[in-house]
Order: C-alpha cells, then structure tokens, then sequence
C-alpha cells in the first residue's frame, strides 16, 4: 500500500491536483483513500491532502507517508518527519530544502515555458505517475473532465513532461479496483438522496456540509429535483416539512450550529408525523468551533434535541457505502414510520473519497405510494392504529382533507385539550418505535468472534478502528474485535450484549471529548465500557494511533 | 357539502373578534372563485388569527410560531395545484417570521398571505406586537411601548412585493374583493388586514378603523412605485385601504428550470436511469 501527502496553501491547487491523482490511481486499478485537511481560509495557510492507495480495500489515512509532494517550505518542515526513509519529497527547485529525500523538479519554469504557470500540478502528476510506474492510458479522459477544452493539450503536454523527467521508483501493483467509483462521502449522501426519489432540499451553507448541497444544486436539474438555499436552517427544515406534507420527498442538512436551529422543527416532525430526512455533518463544536475540521460529538445532541418526547431515528454514517444505502434507507424509514430519520455523517467521512462498488440500483423501491388506505368510514390523518402508523394522505391527492398539526389533536388533527386524548396520542406516537427496533441494524462486528477486547465505536471511525483491529490481531498479543454502530438510535442490542458478555476490555473509541457511545451504552444496557480513547483534537484518529494507545496500556 | 362550499367549524375565538369577519370573508372569496376545498391548503403558524385553518373545511397545516411562510411556499413548490393560503396575525408574520417574511417576498412563489394584524399579541394575552403603537401600554410595556411600529406595506413594497394590500375586517365587502384579487394573483401576495382586538387593544378600536379608513378610489395608480410608497406611509387621521401596490413579475415556479414546465414536483416520474448515468460518472 503506498500512502502520499499534497500540501501547500490554500489557492495553490492542491485540491485539483488530488483529484486528478486520485481517479487516475483508481483508474489503473487501485483503491484509492484520500482525505482532506484544510483550514478556513481561501488563500493561504496549510492545507493538504492524503491520497492513500493500495490492491485491498483501503478504509482509512495513515500517517506513514511514502511521498510528498510539497508546493511550498511549510509542507516539507510539517510533514518530513512522517515519510519513510525510501520515501520521497518532490518540489519545485524554487524551494530551499535540503533533505536528501528530495526530488527537485523546475515544475514551475518547465509551466512558463509551455505558456502557462498553472499547469505545474500537471507536471506534478505526470511525476508521480512515473514514480509509481503507472501508464498514461487514461490521462486524456480523466484530465478532460477536470480543465476546459482549451487547456487539455498544455496539461497533457504538461503531464508529458513530468513523466519524462524522473525514473520510475515504486514497482506498480495491479488491483481490480478500476471498474468501481470513487467519490466523496457527502457526494454518496448526494447520490443516494437521488437515488431515493429526492425532490427537494432546503438548506443554508454550513461547512462542512455544503459540498451536499453543491452536488444536489449542480444536478438538479437533470434529476428533477428543487434546491433551495435558505435564508437560515430554521427556514430549511421547515420548508422540508412543508415540502414533505405535500408529497415530495424533502431532506435538510447542516452542521452542528445549523441543526441548533433545526431542533423545534425537528419536533414538528416527530408531533405532525411528517417524514424527514434531515442530516447533521458533523465538526467541532460548540459554536462556531473548528468549522473545517471533524468531531462526533453531536450524538447526543441529536438523539435528544428538542422539547418533549417524540419517536426519531439517528443513523451513523460509517463510510462511502452507508452513505449512499442508509440514506435511501432513510427515507423508506422516514416515510414508512413517519418521523424524522437524522442521518449523522462528519467532515472526515463527507470530505474523504473512497472506492466503492458501483452501487446496486436494483435494490432501490423508488418513490414508494404512500399509503392509500384510509379505512371505513371518515378519513382520519391520525387515526389510531395497532402499530401506531396512521393513513398519511397527500393534500391536493384526495377527496379528503389532510391536516397537520404542531398542538396536541385529536384523530381529525384538530386541536385538543383532553388528557385522555393526549396519553392516546403520545403512545400511539411512541408506539412506532416498538414496530421500528424490530427493522434495526445490528452493529457491524469486525475481527476475532471469540475477542478478549472489544472495541466499540459509531459512524466515520469504521475504517480506522476496522484497520487497528486487523493490525491487533496480527500481533499476536490479544485477540480483538469490534462493534461499529450505523443505527445508533434507536440503540440495536442484541449483538452488543452477546460480545460484551465474553470480552474481558470493552474499550470506546469515538472523536469526541466525553464518550458519549459510551455513555448512552451504559445508559440502555448498563454495560460499561473498561477503557476509553478519546479524540477531539479535530482530526481522525488513524488505524497506527488505535493500535499505539492500546499497546501502550488504555486496557489497565 | 358540495364541493365548492367552504364551512366553518366551531372556533375559540373571543366574541367580537375582528376573526370571525376575516374568516367569513375568506369563505366567501373563496367560493366566489370556485375553489375545490380539496385542492386549498391553509397554513399557520401559532397565535390567535394561526387558528383560522382549524376553522375552515380545506386543507390544514399549522406549524410552529413564526414559520408558516416556509412549510408554505415548499407546498406550493412540491404541488403547484394546491391554492396554498397563508392565513396568521402580525405577530407570527412581522415578529417571530420577520425574516420569512422578507426572504418569501424575494422569492415570490405563487401563495397569498393574509396577516389580521390586530397590533396586538392575543393569545399571549396583551403584549406589544411589532406593528403595536409607539407609547401603547401594555402588560410587559407598562411605561408604554418605545419602538416605533413596523409599516409591513412600506416594507413588502421596498422589499420588492407584486401584490401589496391593506384592508380592514369591518368593511367585509370591499375585504372580499381584495381577498379575491390577492388569491388570483400570479406570485406573492400580502394583504395586511386591519382587525380590531377587543380584548387586549383598546386603542385600535373598530371605530378607531372605522373612522379612518377609506377606499382607494379608482383614479388610484397601483403600478407607481414611488406614489405606492407615499401612500403606504400615509396613516394616522386618514388610513387607505385597498391594492397599494401591485407589478407582475415573474414567480418562482417561471424562473425554475425544474418548475416551469408546468407538472407538479410530485407528479414528476422517477427515473432511475438518470441516477445511473450520475453515478457512472464515478468510475
């Protein structure tokens, strides 16, 4: 497996550079894991990018690099000390470096004479794919998409260049990985929301889950779908519901302080029965905090954000496939149970690219009719029901009327005051959880069955916990295994209680401050974690740090 | 109930309430125009006039404080055939939706907001509302109020509004009628209406209105802006009531690739191949 770093400041490319690295590495056979790290600025600073590629499934960064490719001095004093001895630094010979890993190019001279100063990332490109022993079969194609028509030739000259001017180094590796996709988590999110017959989204710009909204707005039109921005989040989620009580299916997403708005609507949801998709990319908080960075720490935020007592489901993203299948699942669960369903994804996951399979559209039940049957007699939008699941109608659809209402109502949806209509509301409400925690998914298990350790964990850490673990058990000190949580709340049990019974360490690892898996854990089952590693620094954890904290004793 | 007859429920209003005239106009323009009660969605938010779709045999959706507008233009966006009414008082659209209020003008989608604007917090029994008089004494301002009282018609029109009115819930004949010509215009349409409180404002009274209101008459130029605007700010011995300002402009649903094409967002296909062809651009 080898593992890259692009850095530089922000406004230098490094972005498009990445890209176009990324789908050539994949193109040619590889699976292909980049993230993202960059700061809130739009010139200047630090940003860089990890692009980490392999012949098995990559889940996860890594902090060994292999090569960097430096746009400037900053790059190569924060990073040296992470490459490899056989490892590389390739630069412009601008730069004043005197590590003896360096491999110093006249990229930006080489650009000017070709007539254009721009095109030194594409002569970075050409390097690294000389370096690596790759081909140029598919440099054409993959470049075309990225620059327009006028400047394909200069970049392909550019790559040309590039190419020619270093000695292959690494041996190439041949994967199977050339047929899948590569694309972002929130991308996936994007796609999947399409996917499940989207036909509008509200939301108001918020970092880190803009770019969702940048996919839908660019592919609106063509997939028949609304975008709408916002004039704030309290305004999207509501127009989400109204859009949803209309008949379309309707998502919302934000960050964190987005969805501290969203939360009184969020109950509208949950007291209308209104089904919503509303998604929460998660950063650091509180406030404004680290707005580019990643965190988990609105789980319990969310599972009990706003007033009252209402039926919800909370999904945690785990990687690029859940992010497409569990957001069409969403909104089958949304719709079928009609309640909110908060998908919980964060900057790490929805910036990373991963390889997928292609996803299985024949999987998908598109647009499923709502429900048609509105029983004998006078229709009821809230009529009371064995599993508490009521006859939803589309206003404007039926010779009845549809009422929504945020006070307590009666069958009808008209206002009421009466206590015993209240505690026959509230349970028929409640009691669709019951019919719900049978449809749960239970967590994923990774590693050993017969595991001494157990380690816990929810959404984007998958793929690092899901390494350590395979790095742990090759070890041979221990035997170790893991429960990643997707359906988070509603909490699945069953498997949990069977593992935890056996382990003797149940360790948590989460990207917050207070454990708060952890805590809800204890909370519904009583078990209680031995030992904690806890991240809020604001960047990921990676597979090498897990296997380090617990080698170095969090099991005492 | 024939198909076109629109009823009225039972309601919690006070008696005498300026509600009950704005609810019977409603009814009444709205059979005048033929509208199928099946295709009319009535939203609110909360407060005292935010119960009006409680009261009307049509469509309801009444949300939270603040936030009609919102949850109303998405339905009209989802399903143009709806006739989507906002129906609520001056505290849920000028206060707590003060933002909606100026962002749904911007947008212009094609629904009609009805504000009975009482200058009054009813349901919360007495307080100032935004569009409360300077020096008004009330509960919570027991010095009088300090702020000075927002104009909603001054402020829909600057904001860009094609369809702005003022009406007043004792002159029922002439509320109809501007009821009517708000429903049928193409785009957003205001009509601030003028409502008498009885329990909690005792300053605007209806013979406070009745005293001063008056009919714009017909040599009265609804497409100048700028004499729109002077008129907007006339209020005091003298209070006009009628279209003050109104333009066509293009809604929402014209200036929507998506929308224009005149089928419902609902009602359009799925169409997976679509999906396909999005996501084969990842490979």
């Amino acid at each position: 497996m080898y593992n890259i770093l692009i850095g530089g400041a922000a406004g230098q490319g490094i972005e498009t550079t990445a890209s176009i690295l990324e789908k050539l590495l994949k193109k040619s056979g590889y699976n292909v894991f980049t993230t993202r790290d960059f700061m809130s600025r739009v010139r200047g600073g630090h940003n860089f990018s990890l692009i980490r590629f392999g012949t098995e499934i990559v889940t996860s960064h890594s902090d060994r690099l292999d090569g960097i490719i430096a746009l400037n001095d900053e790059t190569v004093e924060l990073h040296k000390d992470k490459l490899k001895d056989t490892g590389f630094i390739l630069c412009d010979s601008k730069l004043t470096t005197a590590d003896e890993r360096a491999i110093k190019i006249d990229m930006d001279a080489m650009a000017k004479a070709l007539g254009n100063p721009r095109v030194s990332g594409s002569i970075a490109v050409g390097v690294i794919l000389k370096l690596f022993g790759e081909q140029l079969d598919h440099v054409r194609e993959i470049i075309r998409t990225f620059v327009k028509e006028e400047y394909l030739e200069i970049n392909l000259k550019a790559v040309a260049e590039g190419y020619d001017s270093v000695e292959k180094r690494f041996p190439h590796l041949e994967g199977k990985f050339g047929d899948w996709m590569i694309l972002s988590g929130s991308k996936a999110l994007a796609l999947g929301a399409i996917a499940a017959g989207l036909k509008f989204y509200s939301a108001y710009p918020m970092s880190p889950a803009t770019p969702v909204m940048e996919y839908l707005a660019e592919k609106g039109d063509e997939s028949g779908l609304v975008v709408e921005q916002a004039e704030d989040e309290i305004a999207a989620i509501n127009m989400a519901i109204g859009a949803s009580f209309a008949g379309a299916r309707a998502m919302t997403g934000t960050s964190g302080g987005g969805f501290c708005l969203m939360v009184e609507a969020l109950g509208l949801s949950g007291m209308a029965e209104i089904p919503l998709v509303a998604v929460d990319v998660q950063r650091p908080g509180p406030t404004t905090g680290l707005p580019t960075r990643t965190e988990q720490s609105d789980l319990k935020f969310v599972i009990s954000a706003s007033q009252g007592e209402f039926p919800r489901m909370v999904i945690a993203l785990r990687n690029h496939k859940d992010s497409f299948y569990q957001t069409i699942r969403a909104f089958e669960l949304a719709e079928k149970y009609q309640i909110p369903v908060i998908l919980l994804s964060d900057q790490y996951l929805g910036d990373a690219s991963g390889t997928v399979e292609p996803f299985d559209f024949s999987l998908i039940k598109h647009n499923q009719p709502v429900s048609t049957d509105v029983a004998d007699g006078e229709y009821l939008r809230y009529r009371f029901t064995e599993d508490g699941i009521s006859p939803r109608l589309i206003p404007g659809k039926t010779k009845n009327f549809v009422a929504a209402d945020s006070d307590e109502h009666d069958e009808r949806g008209w206002i009421t005051e009466s206590g015993d209509m209240r505690i026959q509301m509230m349970d028929k409400r409640m009691k669709k959880l019951e019919k719900l925690k049978e449809e749960l998914q239970e967590p994923e298990f990774l590693g050993d069955e017969a595991c001494d350790t157990l380690l816990l964990g929810w959404g984007s850490v998958y793929g690092s916990i899901a390494e350590a673990v395979k790095l742990l058990n090759s070890t041979q000190n221990g035997t170790y295994g893991a429960l990643v949580f997707g359906d988070i709340y509603p909490l699945p049990q069953k498997l949990l209680k069977e593992k935890a019974l056996s382990a003797k360490h149940i360790i948590n690892i989460e990207q917050n401050a207070t454990g708060q898996l952890a805590d809800l854990i204890r909370e519904q089952t009583g078990i209680t974690c031995t030992g904690s590693i806890l991240k809020y620094d604001g960047r990921q954890i990676s597979g090498e740090e897990i296997v380090e904290k617990i080698q170095k004793g969090v099991l005492s | 109930m024939s198909t076109n007859s629109f009823c009225t429920y039972d309601t919690a209003w006070c008696p005498g309430c300026g509600n009950f005239s704005i609810l019977e106009c409603l009814n009444k323009a709205l059979e005048e125009l033929n509208k199928d009660p099946y295709e009319v969605l009535m939203v609110a938010g909360i407060g005292q006039a935010a119960k009006t779709p409680q009261y009307i045999s049509a469509n309801s959706f009444c949300g939270l404080h603040g936030r009609a507008l919102p949850a109303a233009v998405a339905a009209k966006i989802a399903n143009e055939k709806l006739t989507v009414i906002v129906d609520t008082g001056d505290g849920d659209s000028y206060g707590e939706g003060g933002n909606h209020f100026i962002h749904n003008i911007r947008r212009n989608v094609d629904i009609t907001h009805f504000v009975h604007d009482n200058q009054i917090y009813g349901l919360t029994k007495g307080q100032a509302s935004p569009t409360s008089a300077e020096g008004q004494v009330t509960d919570v301002q027991p010095t009088g109020n300090i702020n000075t009282p927002l104009n909603p018609v001054l402020l829909a029109i600057a904001a860009g509004g094609g369809f702005v009115a003022k009406a007043f819930s004792g002159d029922k004949e002439h509320l109809i009628s501007i009821m009517k010509q708000a429903i049928l215009y193409n785009g957003y349409a205001l009509v601030d209406i003028l409502q008498p409180c009885v329990s909690f404002n005792k300053v605007n009274t209806f013979s406070y209105y009745s005293k001063r209101v008056y009919r714009l008459d017909d040599g009265y130029d609804a497409s100048d802006k700028a004499a729109a605007m002077q008129k907007a700010m006339e209020y005091g011995d003298r209070i006009p009531i009628g279209v003050i300002y109104q333009e066509q402009k293009r809604t929402f649903h014209e200036k929507n690739k998506v929308l224009s094409g005149g089928v419902p967002l609902i009602d359009k296909p799925a169409d997976l191949s679509t999906v396909q062809r999005l996501a084969d651009e990842f490979i």
